[in-house]
């Protein structure tokens, strides 16, 4: 199902619409099919102005009873009596609900854990929602009756069946979809016949047995500027911009990381590129995969490490170490729903006061939070950029939503990325180099083994602020607290204004004038949406820790500010303690989901 | 190079009469001895008394956080295989909240010096027992002696597949500079535990090898290539036993000119007499009520000392592979290999 939804995502983005997708499947490998637990969701909204996955499905395709069961009750299916409410369902009341009839028998009722044998009134769905009952399993087999595979491998397209027949309900031209079939199975050219065979069946048994349902046609261009696109995970974007990064820096990239949900992706896409001289190591934990890449960062390296909320909390101490030792380092935080163990799987934003906060001591580390699966990369690049030039660890935000959700990229060349300036030391400082010499910016100098006359040693104990060596002394630890705080406050200084994004048509109700939702991170997509709606103003915050310089101006001129947020109310609070003087109210939700628009709307109409 | 070149402008803050003196001594000598410039040497720690050894030597260092040591100096290593990397570390910092990355930078064989100081106690914090105190062992932290049972630390060693094994002892200079340089000059994971007195809080811990009298009846300086023999006259020699019931192996003293005299091999593959060798006399210092039947030295010198890939080699040498093949080496070109399309 991912690969489906994968694939009809590319295809729309390949012809030049937006797209938002979002997988959600089961934190189980193999978890059983048929079941209820075992349902495996990919959510794909394209079109133009597409800023989310979307709320309520226009079009769902159910691989058996289970599915059915889960699209049609959302988060209440195992509600013993739920119907159908439109508040839970994924998808709305005119919807098109694709059925695959094979896969209804007693059985599989029983698996999914019906108590009739007829599903859809049981469900309650609604006469308005347009059912399509086809015999996929059926179809399929007989597509490949004389392909002479066996009857596992066939069961096996049958997705192609669906994805075909979605194809011609959304008048997509068949040539590109078979090119793009023939480059998904590039590496198992068996599968190209039998899959492209399945796939225009069901685009033929749409077209003519003359489905009684209308093809939908998706309208407008992308607004973006003209360039080269590509669809992209955020994962596989976090990876790319550390890799532009370092190439620009003129550093080597080291990756020390340990295998987490929903991070690993990172570690996959940089162990596999060797040929741009990544060098990325699978540690025996979390806090060695930190620490290798503190080794990396004090022997002169670009050095990150990528995580989730667990590993970041295991991660910690030595994060301390490099704000103590001022080093510079990335350390990316994926985050997914907490605490403990959690929902692996799920998406959240609960890590953020950790992310400020999670040391001991005055430990005041950079915080930046990406907020598309695309500008993953741009933050990425921006965190490589931060630490370099201001010898400090930056802590980058991005959560499972951004990060197994694809979006549309715009392919940026090497030569239109910023500068990035990593920090060196003087040369007359040969011979009596110590690590507490700053810059005028109050960043401490950088020289590592291998530079001849800058011989030093570093440490996680306090140093003295003039010669660089260990100190108890107690004015000189609150010197040093504040130097290291002064630090990473001159940062503002080096990042953009925060941007007012303003709704689609603004309305001439003063109220909406007076009205500003603010969201930070991954939220962005969902919070424009809800903006248009109301058509009031937001502001998406990336740079977290500092803020923006304009923080308190833009927001000062609203009467009611929401900040909206998939935890308790984490930046709220954050907001609150550095601007008391604001009305911050909060919107928060945590499902281990995105935001559905319209509960925002609803809340902040009110 | 002069050992002075390698000592640091810093005041040596170790108690006084505590055996980290002698080594810290004994690394300028062995570092001097080894000829590497001082700025391509990186010497790292972790948390403890001998984790402050890289303030006082005049190279690259880094103090780091309790246990990490290891890790840390594997991302040193790893990332800048040209470097000399040291790492210093205890039987606490090493063995117990280090312990992982102990195994793990030994079972990867990553081509670190490590030096790890056993005084049996938790000196920095001011005397709790340490993963290689004896069973028994009475310490603030176990005021009714300790319920469990110490680490051999060259068993673990071996245990993890180690490469290079040695022990040395504070009070034994030659033996100890012997010992660092061989580590350096092996390439690989090579451990040198050495056998520190702890002056405030452990005094005496290895009296038995440490007092001069005793020294040369219970300890025995193997060297690669020559004859196991000990004694204060010379005259007792090192034979392996196997036992015709259970064919378990066991070391036994014998004449020092009995023929059964081993020569030791230290670059023999197989680790079981590396094993024998490394655990004789320990156990004296498992318990503190121990009786050991047999009067079998203390094994110090390099007891292991074999050849095999080491990591950080491993690691940039498939780098190095791929990026001879590859047709894709910068971003831009990188970028190209993706499936985009104009807009």
């Amino acid at each position: 199902m991912q690969l489906t939804g994968n694939m009809f995502a590319q295809l729309g983005a390949e012809l030049g619409h937006e797209i938002s997708t979002l997988p959600d499947f089961p934190a189980e490998i193999r978890a059983p099919q048929g079941t209820l637990g075992g349902v495996s969701g990919f959510q794909v909204e394209l079109g133009s102005g597409v800023y989310t996955p979307g709320d309520k499905a226009d079009v769902i395709v159910a691989m058996n009873a289970a599915a059915l069961k889960v699209c049609t009750l959302g988060s209440h299916f195992n509600h013993p009596q739920a119907h159908f409410d439109e508040e839970f369902s994924l998808y709305h009341r005119h919807a098109i609900v694709i059925v695959d009839t094979d896969s209804l028998t007693d059985k599989d009722l029983e698996k999914a854990q019906y108590h009739t044998d007829n599903p859809f009134t049981e469900l309650g769905i609604p006469e308005s929602v347009q059912i399509v009952p086809v015999t996929l399993t059926t179809l399929t087999k007989e597509a490949l009756k004389e392909s002479g595979m066996d009857n596992k491998s066939i069961l096996k397209c049958r997705n192609m069946f669906a994805l075909g027949l979605i194809y011609w309900l959304f008048d997509e031209p068949m040539e590109k979809a078979i090119h793009l079939l023939e480059e998904k199975f590039k590496k198992k050219p068996a599968l190209i016949a039998p899959n492209t065979k399945v796939m225009v069946d069901g685009y033929n048994y749409g077209q003519n047995l003359a489905l009684s349902i209308n093809q939908i046609r998706l309208e407008g261009q992308p607004s973006e500027a003209h360039g080269t696109y590509t669809s992209i995970a955020g994962n596989k974007a976090t990876a790319w911009g550390l890799i532009a990064a370092a190439e620009k820096a003129g550093k080597h990239l080291f990756l020390g990381s340990y295998p987490i949900t929903p991070a690993t992706d990172i570690l996959h896409e940089l162990a596999a590129r060797k040929d741009m001289n990544v060098m990325a190591i699978q540690a025996e934990d979390e806090i060695a995969g930190v620490c290798t890449a503190i080794g990396a960062a004090f022997a002169g390296d670009l050095a990150c490490t990528t995580t989730s909320g667990p590993g970041l909390s295991l991660k910690s101490e030595a994060i301390g170490l490099a704000v103590m030792a001022e080093l510079p380092l990335v350390i990316v935080d994926v985050q997914r729903g907490g605490p403990s163990t959690g929902l692996p799987t799920k998406t959240e934003q609960t890590d953020l006061l950790q992310a400020l906060y999670g040391r001991n001591g005055e430990c005041p580390a950079v915080v930046l939070a990406a907020s598309s699966s695309a500008n993953c990369f741009d933050f990425a690049y921006e965190a490589c950029k931060i630490a370099l030039e201001n010898m400090t660890p930056v802590i980058l935000l991005t959560d499972t939503y951004l990060a197994n959700g694809t979006a549309l990229w715009r392919v940026p060349k090497m030569a239109e990325l910023p500068e990035i300036h990593p920090q060196t030391v003087p040369e007359e400082l040969k011979g009596h180099f110590n690590p507490a010499l700053r810059d005028e910016r109050g960043v401490r100098y950088w020289a590592y083994p291998g530079m001849e006359g800058y011989e030093h040693r570093n440490i996680g104990l306090e140093r003295d602020a003039e010669r660089g060596t260990i100190s108890t002394n107690p004015e000189n630890h609150e010197v040093m607290v504040r130097a290291r705080q002064a630090k990473i406050a001159q940062i503002a200084n080096s990042i953009p204004d925060l941007k007012v994004i303003e709704p689609k048509a603004k309305s001439q109700e003063p109220k909406s004038h007076e009205l500003l939702l603010v969201g930070w991170g991954s939220t962005e997509g969902h919070l424009h949406a809800a903006a248009d709606e109301l058509h009031c103003d937001l502001v998406q915050f990336n740079y977290i820790c500092p803020l923006p310089r304009n923080t308190h101006e833009v927001l000062s001129q609203y009467k009611r500010i929401i900040v909206c947020e998939l935890n308790t109310g984490q930046f709220a609070a954050y907001l609150r303690s550095q601007f008391p003087d604001l009305p911050i109210e909060q919107y928060n939700e945590i499902q281990g989901q995105p935001f559905a628009v319209e509960r925002i709307v609803k809340y902040a109409s009110k | 190079m002069q050992a002075s070149d390698f000592k640091s402008d810093q005041y040596v803050r170790f108690c006084p009469g505590c055996g980290d003196h002698a080594i810290c001594m004994a690394l300028q000598k062995a570092m001097a001895q080894i000829g590497i410039p001082t700025h391509e040497v990186a010497v790292v720690s972790g948390i403890g008394c001998s984790s402050r050894m890289p303030h006082y030597l005049n190279t690259y260092g880094f103090n780091t956080i309790h246990g990490r040591g290891g890790a840390i100096a594997t991302g040193v290593k790893t990332s800048h295989p040209e470097l000399t990397v040291w790492q210093m570390s205890g039987d606490g910092d090493c063995l117990a909240i280090g312990g992982n990355h102990f195994i793990h930078e030994i079972r990867r064989n990553v081509d670190l010096n490590v030096c790890m100081f056993n005084n049996r106690i938790y000196g920095l914090t001011k005397g709790q027992y340490s993963p290689t105190s004896p069973k028994g062992f009475v310490s603030k932290s176990s005021p009714f002696g300790t319920v469990e049972r110490p680490f051999v630390p060259a068993q673990l060693v071996l245990g993890a597949g180690g490469t290079f094994f040695a022990r040395t002892l504070d009070v034994d200079m030659p033996t100890t500079v012997d010992c660092l340089v061989a580590a350096q000059q092996h390439k690989g994971c090579s451990i040198v535990e050495c056998l520190v007195n702890c002056v405030i809080f452990n005094n005496g811990t290895h009296a038995w090898i440490a007092d001069r009298e005793q020294r040369a009846e219970h300890s025995i300086i193997l060297k690669h290539g020559e004859k196991m023999i000990f004694g204060a006259n010379n005259d007792k020699g090192l034979a392996v036993e196997i036992d015709p019931v259970t064919f378990v192996p066991k070391m036994i003293v014998v004449p020092a000119d009995d023929p059964r005299v081993l020569v030791h091999d230290a670059t023999q593959p197989d680790p079981t007499l590396h094993r024998l060798l490394g655990l004789m006399g320990q156990d004296r210092i498992v318990s503190v009520n121990a009786e050991p039947d047999n009067d079998l030295p203390i094994a110090l010198g390099v007891i292991r000392n074999v050849e095999a890939e080491t990591y950080d080699q491993a690691v940039n040498g498939q780098i190095a592979d791929i990026r001879e093949k590859a047709k894709v080496k910068t971003f831009d070109e990188l970028t190209s290999t993706l499936e985009s399309w104009q807009m």
